[in-house]
């Protein structure tokens, strides 16, 4: 167990911190990443408030928000698995990153069967699309956004399924402790900010139009 | 924390973020008007904050760590200052 630190640093406190910087500094790429897609978003809704809420309309609210549960309790359970390494129980906390994984799995499952719906209503921009109407335009448009936005989310998570799987593993067999836990911290912090991307998409694409 | 329990304020902020999800559901369901948009997002980022403070620990984080945690939205803020400032005063 790597109980000293690498030669670069003076102590254990200043790698933990140092890693935890580069995660942060990571997440800022992709925030900015995530945020040129909202943007562009933002300015194509102004254009035409009615056609986003016409198309926002055609998405699957209801599996949207299951799904979004499933990433809340995927959170809640790495935050737990993360506590619980730290107090040296590796075990509880291998099955907690074991069972947020397969809640990662069930999202992109449940985001298939969404896929699918969308294919069978014709309205995948470029391969399948065809909508009547006057608001056409928009239509296409918000779901081109929505495509590349959940496409890029899903692969994201499907990266941090494997991170929480490999870490899993590593904490099962009792590699963090109080003094050595950046590896699975930091693999927290990735998920929870995936989370968070989440959070936003479900807002902008699930919940506009529904009142009206 | 004993052994097969989650932390108290874990627990208590997954709790708050499915009530939060169920608040967002319904209230998008409300005639508001233009107010349906700024709810929404207004609900999206509490949730964001809280796994954002407690989930991400920024809660017990470092000045240096929150300020390398805030930079990026400073940046996303500038993006869309800048941006919406031109398409929402046409």
């Amino acid at each position: 167990m790597p109980e000293t630190p690498a030669d670069q640093f003076v102590d254990m406190r200043q790698q933990h911190e140092t890693a935890q910087l580069g995660m942060w500094t990571f997440i800022a790429t992709e925030v900015l990443f995530f945020g040129g897609l909202l943007l562009a978003y933002c300015v194509y809704r102004i254009g035409d408030p009615e056609g986003f809420a016409e198309a926002a309309r055609h998405t699957k609210i209801v599996i949207g928000t299951i799904n979004t549960a499933v990433l809340l309790t995927s959170s809640f359970l790495v935050a737990w698995a993360v506590t619980a390494a730290r107090l040296r129980q590796g075990r509880m906390a291998g099955l907690l990153l074991g069972f947020a994984a397969v809640l990662g799995l069930a999202f992109l499952a449940l985001k298939g069967v969404e896929y699918a719906k969308e294919y069978d209503e014709h309205l995948i921009p470029r391969l399948d699309f065809a909508y009547a109407g006057p608001k056409a335009t928009s239509v296409y448009l918000f779901f081109s956004f929505y495509f590349v936005a959940t496409g890029l989310h899903a692969l994201h998570i499907a990266i941090g399924v494997v991170v929480l799987a490999v870490i899993g593993w590593q904490a099962g067999r009792g590699r963090y402790s109080e003094r050595y836990h950046s590896p699975i911290t930091v693999a927290g912090l990735y998920w929870h900010f995936v989370d968070v991307v989440w959070i936003f998409l479900f807002a902008l694409i699930y919940l506009p139009g529904r009142a009206s | 924390m004993k052994n097969g329990q989650p932390p108290r304020e874990l627990l208590v902020s997954w709790l708050g973020l499915l009530a939060l999800l169920g608040i967002t559901v319904f209230a998008s369901y409300q005639p508001l008007g233009a107010a349906n948009t700024g709810v929404a997002l207004a609900i999206a980022l509490g949730k964001s904050l809280i796994v954002a403070a407690i989930f991400m620990e920024l809660r017990r984080g470092s000045a240096l760590t929150i300020v390398f945690a805030a930079t990026g939205f400073f940046w996303l803020a500038i993006m869309f200052w800048l941006a919406l400032a031109d398409y929402m005063s046409r």
